[in-house]
């Protein structure tokens, strides 16, 4: 398992990746970032959590530095305790919710993935 | 070119109802229907703004349903899906329809019926808007607020008391709206102290979980002059987009989709923000009020709290936003909120808001789908 992100021709680099990147540009390469710390950006505690979801969750978007280009992600927290500028890691999960208590088809798309965890 | 009119409008009672969509969708048509003075078979075309009918009853192909239902065959119908900006969506295409010549009659419709699932269902079928990457995450739009008003407070060092003002203010214009889900006052010290939901933003930040339908009545100006001298005209509206995953966007404070369809309709009503009269925003959560205002132009960017903390949005203020209560008090059937924006404004112009009616020739409506991945933003104005 890797946290893929998609680097595009013009040096940008985005996650979740994308067919055609921004400013038209197309895809050359991909990058790890669950080999990469990041900073907080923003962060929340969220009550109100849907069906098959871990109560509280708390989430956060972060910002990684690949090699001087900056790329956001957004994901669980393993910890409430955190603030906005903190460092973080990515931490793998097997299975980040319940795949058969949503509205979504559990084969539509995979349910592992990574939380941050503060450094 | 002959403009766009609006002549007639209604909305059913918001909240929660016993009535299934069909129902509330055929109850709304048929009054905007006498509202206007059209007869069923005028209607050249039908729109029905829906966005989960499929997802939260099992029922699909309202607009044929809704078309046999109320008589208006064999007029061209199709249902308007654009998440929760599907009513202003159903504006813009009953607009196109009209200013294109295609229709000299169009009924716009959009309803949603949700209060029969559970808190956290509703929540799950809004949330499968998002993409896989957050979804598995079990990112919700209102964790998007949380996470967005944490944000916009720590960098613009705003009071979180200024969110929770938007919310008293609602729910005071509320009190004046006989549609809302919630005729509620709420004092400061209550939103502040209610339960977190997703924390900066508490339980009275969020609207509610609402059953509700509304509608407008379209026609070129040369036939609205047939039926009434007091009618509105759409002279502004567009519609533009922002990136599906929320994170990638530059700048967590901006809605691309606000800035760009607020634009495009200035632009097309020749009009600047300074000349909008009332305004109804989607404060689906208190946060987007402050968004709005800014990529409206209402607001310098990190100062629409100062408006609100001056008290220049409420219903006597210098420009009063919500006056129908808003979505935060008056409810949110997803389909049917763009279309009842619609209707709060074309009561304000014709004069007919009753007690929340304030002065004004133009107004505003800017509703947003996701979490501003769809928004469209309308104009009109009184008739002359």
């Amino acid at each position: 398992m890797t946290m893929e992100a998609y680097r595009y021709e013009d040096g940008s680099i985005t996650y979740p990746g994308h067919t055609i990147g921004p400013n038209g540009s197309e895809p050359v390469g991909t990058v790890d970032l669950s080999e990469y710390e990041a900073e907080v950006v923003t962060w929340t505690n969220s009550t109100a959590t849907p069906p098959g979801v871990r109560q509280p969750n708390a989430l956060a978007i972060v910002e990684f530095d690949v090699d001087g280009e900056s790329v956001r992600a957004i994901g669980q927290l393993t910890t409430d305790d955190v603030e906005t500028g903190e460092t973080v890691r990515p931490v793998y999960v097997e299975e980040l919710r319940d795949p058969e208590a949503g509205i979504k088809e559990p084969e539509s798309q995979d349910w592992d993935g990574y939380r941050f965890e503060p450094v | 070119m002959d403009r766009v009119a609006v002549i007639g409008a209604s909305m059913t009672e918001f909240g929660q109802r016993d009535s299934w969509v069909m129902d509330l969708l055929a109850e709304a048509g048929e009054a905007c229907l006498d509202d206007a003075g059209v007869a069923p078979h005028e209607v050249e075309h039908l729109y029905v703004s829906n966005m989960a009918s499929g997802e939260f009853e099992g029922q699909t192909g309202v607009m044929n349903a809704l078309a046999h239902d109320l008589d208006v065959l064999p007029a061209y119908s199709q249902r308007v899906d654009q998440t929760s900006s599907s009513g202003g969506a159903g504006i813009y295409a009953a607009w196109q329809s009209v200013a294109s010549g295609a229709s000299d009659m169009t009924l716009l419709v959009g309803g949603e019926k949700m209060t029969h699932r559970t808190t956290g269902e509703a929540t799950d079928v809004i949330a499968s808007i998002t993409h896989p990457v957050e979804y598995k995450h079990g990112v919700t739009l209102p964790s998007f607020a949380g996470l967005t008003a944490r944000h916009y407070l720590e960098r613009y060092d705003a009071p979180r008391e200024s969110l929770a003002k938007v919310a008293v203010k609602n729910h005071r214009n509320g009190l004046d709206n006989p549609h809302a889900q919630f005729q509620k006052e709420v004092d400061l010290e209550t939103v502040m102290e209610s339960p977190i939901v997703a924390d900066p933003l508490r339980l009275y930040d969020f609207c509610p979980i609402t059953d509700g339908s509304a509608a407008l009545m379209f026609c070129p100006e040369s036939v609205a002059e047939q039926y009434t001298d007091d009618y509105a005209v759409v002279t502004g509206v567009a519609g533009a987009t922002d990136t599906h995953v929320v994170h990638e966007r530059e700048d967590p404070t901006v809605m691309g989709g606000v800035v760009e369809s607020g634009k495009q309709a200035y632009e097309m009503a020749d009009l600047e923000p300074e000349d909008v009269d009332v305004a109804e925003l989607h404060d689906m959560f208190t946060i987007l009020e402050f968004l709005q205002m800014e990529g409206l132009g209402f607001a310098e960017p990190g100062s629409a709290w100062e408006r609100v903390e001056a008290g220049e949005t409420e219903i006597d203020g210098e420009l009063p936003i919500n006056t129908s209560g808003g979505l935060k008090s008056k409810g949110h059937p997803l389909g049917a909120s763009g279309v009842a924006q619609g209707y709060e404004i074309y009561a304000q112009l014709v004069g007919e808001a009753g007690d929340r009616q304030v002065d004004a020739d133009v107004g505003l409506a800017c509703n947003v789908g996701g979490f501003g991945n769809c928004v469209i933003t309308t104009i009109m104005e009184a008739a002359e």
